[in-house]
Formats: C-alpha cells, structure tokens, sequence
C-alpha cells in the first residue's frame, strides 16, 4: 500500500485478515502432517480469526496458565522469539514453524531456538543481562507464594550458575557454539528434550 | 472486495480476444488451470447442521474464508464435508451473503457474536447490507457507549481500593468525592449537610415576623433584627465550616485550577463571600443598603446541596443537555410575547384608564396569560382585546407544550443511565469477586494436587488417589507444565497460609530441620540452597491447628470457602510417602477435587470499528480468552522445554493424546 493516505492505511489496518499459505505448503515446510495442521488451525483460528496474534492477546493467553504470578514479561520474550519478522504479530506461518521445531525439530533445531529466545537483542551472543531478564521473567511467573521464599539474589545466583556451566572460555557472554557444546555434554538436557515429542 | 468480482472474471478473458489482432507481440500463454471438476456442490457442515453450495457461489469472493484455500484447514476428509464449529444460524446469513451479495443482519441476534462471526468468515462489517445497515451501526454504537461508561466508571476510581502510597492530598480529595470510603469522610459530608440546612433555615427564620415581648405598640419586627447575635453567630458558624471546606477542597484538588473554574465552588464562593464583604462594610446608610441585597445571595448555600443530591445533579445535566430545547423555547416565547404585546397595546389603545400604557407594560399581561396564569391585574376591555388576548391563550399553551417532552425525555435518559451505573457499580464488585474466587480455584488446584501425592514418582495406578488419577488431560498437562515450572526454579507453590506462616517462622528464626520424619516446620533460610530440589521434595504439614498467621486471616475465608472438607486433619505429615499412605488416601479425598474450572473471563471488546476510528488489528478484537486445549496451549507446554536450560531433573512429561475433534482420528505418538 502506497501509505499516501493516512486514511487509506488506517483502513487496512482495520481489515487485516490474514490468511495462511495453503496446507500442502505448510505440510513441506513442517514437519507436521496434514491432518495436525488442521488442528492447530482450528484452535488457532478460534482465538484469533483475524488470523494474527498480537502481543496483548499473546500476553493473555499465556497468563491463564499461570495463575499465580505474573507471566507477561516472559510472554512479552516469547513473543518475540516467535515473531522471527519482528513484525510485531505472529501469524499462523510463524505459530506452525516455532512449533514443528519444538516439538519435531532435531536436537539442533531445538537448542537453536533456544538460544534465540535467550539472545533478547538477537545480536548471537547471551550476555548476563540478558539472560537475568530471563531468568528474573521466569520467576516472576511463580508469584509471590512460593516454598522457600524466594530471595532477592536467587535470580541472580540461577544466572551465576547457569553462565558457569554454559560459558567456556569465561569471556562473561555465551555464543551459539558454546551453548550448543554446553547443553549436548548435559545428559539432562538431552533426555528432557525428548520430553515433548509426545505433546502432539 | 468488490462483488462478484470472480463471476466475471471468464467474461472478461474472453473479451481479449478482440485484443488479438492489434497485439504486436505473442501474447502469453494462460495459466495452466487444474483440470476443471466442473461445478461441483460442496457440504458445509457447521455443528451439524448442513449446508450445500456450489463450489461457483463460494468462489465469488475469494478474499473470504469460504472463498480462499483457508477453507482447506477445516476440510475432513472421511466426510467429505467441511465443518466449522460454530453458530448455525450465524452461517445462515454468511451464505446468503455468498449467494445474494448483500449481507443482512439478524434482528433478534446480539450484535457483538454477529461482529465475530463475521471476523471468523474474514468477511468485513462494511459489507452489511444498506438495508441493513442503520441498525447495525445504532446497535453499536449503542454497545460502545455502554461498554464506554464501564470503562469510565472504572477509571473514575470508583472503586474503594486507594492505589497504595496516596499522598493525603490523594486521600482527601478521593475521601471529598465518594464519602462512602471512609467514616470520617461521611461524617464530614453529613456535617456539612446539616450545616448547609441550618443555614438556610436561619435564613428563612432571619424574616418571620416575630411579636416582642413588650406590648406597648405590638410591633412586629422580624426576628432577625430581634435576636441578631443569635443569628449573627449562627451565621459565623456556618460561614466558618464553608470556608474551611471550600480551603480543604481547593488543596486537595487534583489540578487547582480546574477546580476554581468548576461550578461547585464558584458556588461555594458566592455562598460565603457576602458575609465576609458585609464583615468589612462599615456601616454607613448608603453602602448598607448595596449591603443588604448582597444577603439575598445568601440563598446561594442552597445549591451546595447539590454535592449531596444525586437527583439535584441530574436536573443539573438535564437542563444542561437541554440547552438547546431551552434556548428554542426561550427564543419562540419571546417572539410570541413581542408580537402579542404589540398587538393587544394596539388594541387597547383607545380605551381611557387602562392598564396598557406601553408595549413593556403590555408584556406582563402577555406571560401571564400565554402561561394561562391569567391574574387579572390586567385585563383587555374592548372586543378586539378580547379577540386577541385569547388568541394568545390558546397558542401560548401550544408554544410552551411543544418543547417540553424533549426536556422530560433528556431527563428520563439521562436518570435510567445514573440508575444503571449505579446497579452496574454495584454488580461489578460481586462480579470481580466471583472471577477472583474462579481463578484462585485453579490455582489450588494444582496445590491440592500436589498435597494428594500427584507428583509422586512412586505413585502407581492404585496407589495415586482417586482425585489424582480423574484429572482431565488438560489438567495433566496444565499441572506438569507447572511442575515443569517449579522444577526449573526450584521453588515450589504454595498458598497464602503457608507462605505467611514460613515468613512468620523465617522472622522467628525457626531451626531449620531436614525432616525424613515426622517434621512440621517450614524450612529455614540457610538450607535453601542445600534443600534445593530435594529428590523427594519435601511436603508441607497440614497446617498447624493454632495457626499464627493472623495475617492472612482475611484471605482464609475465602481459601476456606474454596477448600471446603481440605482442612480434615492429617496426623501425620506429607514427607513420609514412602510409606503406603492408605489412611490419608481416604483422608485427602475428602476434599473434592477441583475442577479446574475453564475459565472464560469476559474481557471487554476492543472498540468497534468506526469510519473514523479504526479498531487495532486482530488479536484485541478476541474478546474472550477462553482456554480450550487449543494450539496456542500447546506452544505454552512446549516453553517447558526452554526450562531446561535453566534447571536439571524434568517430569517426565504426561503421555497425552491431543483431543482430536469428532471425525478427526486421535493423533497419537
């Protein structure tokens, strides 16, 4: 749209409906069958007809599954890493590849989003403060009644642990060879990753 | 999307063949169409209701769902049919729109499952048809506006929670505006009330004609001039209470010069002003009098009743939003006085000794009669007078009539809507309560069960209590991906008693103790990094029987509504699972297992769109939020995944096949 008229733009706003590729489109570019897709559709068209979700209904959704604390700056990171245009709202397209690669993605695939979750400012590197703000969104999910009370530092000392493991040359950020190295050498990790292959 | 745009379409193709003989270069070669099915009739089947269409009248708009190949995602392939869950009556007029190009809109229908319904079949709200049309865009505009006033009232701050931290200007303005916040606020209203009433009762009295008590002549003067200290003090007593108030209001007003324009205080000021302009008036003859009719503004105290009247305040808008009826009458009257007046001086003229001397004069006679009060301090004597002065009569019950039911409808309108806010006001707190009290219901649902022993990894079909094992599959998910959650942390949920209750022993210094018996004190400080994620993760006694959380008392009442038979008492405490706990089996199930109730909370619509305001895109329009196991909850189980990163030993995760709809085989790994 030659965006000349402010009207004209405001208009199309209003009538965004997304539409998403066709399904034997997708199906090549998931690793979903035919028949998952129509369901993941149909529960993601039932939310959002217009066919886009935008951050507030994304912080929404997110926020009902965790009652007890407070979700939406963790669902504020999410977001993003979903929305790989930075566009800021995430179309079916976007929803169905994050999928397919978290729950059918190789062990590559997976830690690859990860990190980019991770990495706020996509710039392929995780520094502390990132990974703090991270750290510190998870918690806040928690909410205030915990068992033990969370401190003040427990956050802080997560990340000091975290970056121990994951950091190999100590230089205070975290690459992508370094995490993937870091995680394959985890058994934990390795076998949790296999955890939700049945999710579907 | 322009009608019909795709009917056209081989028309138009054909119609290039004229082109052919002027081309000076091969055109191109057509699109390789699938080979045509022909036309072909398609079932749509929308909750079981079915639905047959050709193929062609679909295609006529393919900027909509129906029309696209976004219909294939609901294609099911055992029926041959395409099936949407939705509305059935809904659909009807979304097909009509298909085969006749114009949308209608249902009468009996709410206006607002009408919008998203059409948002669900992309087809845009502009295309309802002109027949259609006006009632569409009154009933939402109606909606609007309604859902605008809640939305006003509820950042009016009506509610009584003070936003913590409020300064005691804050406190007292809110405290002036809505006396219900507070006793001393009441109080204060009350006062000011019975003080506004004395004062206009003294004022009232101040001129009564009250007989001295000494007979010699019986003079009556009024009793203002026989007790004036009396009055006087009184007076100063009031005065000083109003002064006070209005100097309390003006601090705490939010933006002071907004307030000193406002209507209140300006009557304010006039109430009290005369009393002090008359405190420094000396008493001389000639500027006493200028005096005396300053007190006649006194009356002015009246109107403060207005803070306290809602009724008052409504007549107050009404006449306001009359204002132009007002000025229509005002204006019309006038006309009407001038010209009668003229007319009946005219013919009154000739008579001796009559009360028409002068148009002017002639007006008084012209009001009196044309608002039939007729008191016959004048009255016309010659026929024509006669003629004219009920000409007048008659068409002054005419011109007063007409603009007086759109003042009487304003006022109804504007009355009904303050009776609704208030109901709605009133509604709104119970209302949050109850969504309040839902949602702490899923939460301890997963709290409770945990304390059934749901985490066990030992727990085996028989042993799992019974609760535990008739868990929904949502419900499964739902609670390993909080487990999920607090593995990650390494902090577990918990509930308000306990919280307060393992604060209150972490400022008594409680001993830590790693309990693999019997033990029933929360664990203190300095073990938590050693008791961190325990294999067996260490299980809260069932509280203490003398509980000293009295801070969470509050909050008790209402976990104690929710938790119903939970506080049946178990003698011993949780963290020795290892034995067959067959007695608090029995014990725990009790309490009933909560439904984790699927909560839709009804959040308001995003605005609707209008011409001139465009609504924002998508997502805000979803009203509800509705948690269904849909795919978006699928992408939040799957962020557990992220949290291994961040912490080691996982749930295994609950094998669950995903809810395949009815016709759609269960997908299963």
């Amino acid at each position: 749209m030659a965006g000349t008229d402010k009207i004209e733009d405001e208009l199309e706003m209003t009538m965004v409906c997304h539409r998403p590729e066709g399904l034997e489109q997708l199906e090549a570019q998931t690793n979903f069958t035919k028949r998952e897709l129509q369901v993941l559709y149909r529960g993601f068209k039932n939310e959002c007809p217009s066919g886009v979700v935008n951050e507030e209904t994304f912080k929404q959704i997110y926020a009902q599954f965790f009652p007890h604390g407070d979700a939406s700056t963790y669902a504020h990171y999410l977001f993003h890493a979903f929305d790989t245009t930075q566009t800021g709202s995430v179309k079916f397209e976007d929803f169905v590849t994050a999928l397919s690669i978290l729950l059918r993605g190789t062990v590559h695939e997976k830690l690859r989003w990860t990190f980019n979750l991770y990495d706020i400012n996509k710039d392929g590197y995780i520094n502390k403060e990132e990974m703090m703000d991270i750290v510190k969104a998870i918690y806040d999910m928690m909410g205030k009644y915990t068992y033990p009370v969370l401190k003040e530092d427990t956050p802080r000392q997560h990340v000091d642990v975290f970056f121990q493991k994951m950091d190999k040359n100590k230089d205070g950020i975290v690459t992508l060879d370094e995490f993937l190295e870091s995680c394959q050498e985890d058994d934990n990790i390795m076998r949790s990753l296999q955890l939700f292959q049945n999710v579907m | 999307m322009a009608a019909g745009v795709a009917t056209w379409l081989p028309f138009a193709r054909a119609a290039a063949v004229g082109w052919l003989p002027l081309a000076q270069q091969p055109l191109p070669p057509a699109p390789g169409v699938k080979a045509s099915r022909g036309d072909e009739v398609l079932v749509v089947n929308v909750s079981g209701r079915r639905f047959e269409t050709w193929k062609n009248t679909l295609d006529r708009y393919p900027d909509t769902l129906l029309g696209s190949s976004e219909k294939e995602f609901f294609y099911d392939a055992d029926s041959g049919e395409y099936f949407f869950d939705r509305d059935p009556d809904m659909f009807r007029h979304v097909l009509n729109f298909y085969r006749t190009g114009r949308l209608h809109c249902p009468r009996q229908e709410c206006i607002q499952a009408f919008d998203e319904e059409l948002a669900f079949y992309g087809l845009v709200p502009e295309l309802v048809g002109d027949c259609c049309l006006e009632e569409y865009r009154d009933r939402k505009k109606e909606n609007a506006e309604r859902l605008a006033e809640d939305e006003e009232a509820e950042q009016a701050g009506d509610g009584p929670i003070l936003p913590a931290g409020s300064s005691l200007r804050q406190r007292l303005w809110r405290a002036f505006e809505n006396p219900h916040t507070s006793t001393a606020a009441l109080v204060f209203y009350y006062v000011t009330g019975f003080f506004i009433a004395v004062s206009v009762i003294a004022n009232v009295v101040e001129t009564i004609p009250c007989r001295g008590p000494t007979r010699r002549p019986p003079r009556e003067q009024p009793c203002g001039d026989r007790f004036p200290l009396a009055f006087f003090c009184m007076d100063t007593a009031c005065v000083l209470i109003f002064t006070g108030e209005y100097l309390l209001r003006l601090f705490a007003a939010p933006s002071r010069c907004r307030f000193l324009r406002s209507v209140m205080s300006l009557i304010d000021v006039v109430a009290i002003l005369p009393y002090y302009i008359g405190l420094f008036v000396p008493k001389n003859e000639d500027v006493s009098g200028a005096f005396v009719t300053l007190r006649v503004f006194r009356v002015f105290r009246i109107f403060k009743f207005s803070r306290h009247s809602q009724g008052l305040r409504i007549l107050g808008y009404t006449l306001k939003s009359c204002a132009s009826e007002l000025g229509f009458l005002l204006f019309s009257l006038t006309m009407a006085i001038i010209i009668f007046a003229t007319v009946m001086f005219y013919a009154e003229k000739g008579t001796n000794k009559t009360n028409f001397t002068s148009i002017p004069a002639a007006f008084w006679y012209t009001i009196v009669t044309m608002t039939t009060l007729g008191y016959g301090d004048m009255v016309p004597s010659t026929i024509a007078g006669k003629i004219f002065g009920s000409i007048c009569s008659l068409s002054g019950v005419l011109v007063i009539a007409l603009p007086v039911p759109v003042i009487v409808s304003n006022f109804s309108r504007i009355y009904h809507q303050n009776q609704r806010a208030d109901k709605r006001r009133a509604q709104q707190k119970v209302r949050l309560a109850r969504i309040r009290l839902a949602k702490s219901g899923t939460t301890n649902a997963f709290l409770q069960y945990k304390q059934n022993g749901g985490l066990e990894d030992s727990g085996s079909g028989e042993e799992q209590a019974l609760c535990v094992r008739n868990r929904s599959a949502f419900e499964q998910q739902h609670h390993h991906l909080l487990h999920c959650l607090e593995k990650t942390t390494c902090h577990e949920f918990t509930d308000e008693l306990t919280f307060s209750e393992t604060l209150g022993a972490v400022s008594l210094g409680g001993r830590t103790s790693r309990s693999t018996s019997v033990s029933s004190q929360p664990v203190g400080p300095g073990s938590l990094l050693s008791s961190c994620c325990p294999r067996r993760a260490k299980r809260r006694a069932i509280r203490l029987a003398n509980s000293t959380a009295s801070v969470s008392r509050g909050s008790m009442q209402e976990l104690d509504t929710l938790a119903g038979l939970r506080r049946s008492p178990a003698p011993q405490s949780r963290s020795s699972l290892n034995a067959k706990p067959h007695d608090s089996l029995d014990l725990n199930c009790e309490s009933r297992d909560f439904v984790a109730a699927i909560i839709s909370i009804p959040t308001p619509p995003a605005n609707t769109p209008d011409e001139s305001q465009p609504s924002s895109p998508g997502g805000s329009g979803r009203a509800s939020s509705t948690v269904r196991n849909s795919s978006l909850e699928l992408c939040v189980c799957s962020q557990a995944e992220i949290w291994h990163h961040l912490r080691f030993p996982v749930p295994s995760a609950v094998p669950v096949e995903l809810e395949a709809d009815k016709d759609v085989v269960s997908i299963s790994q």
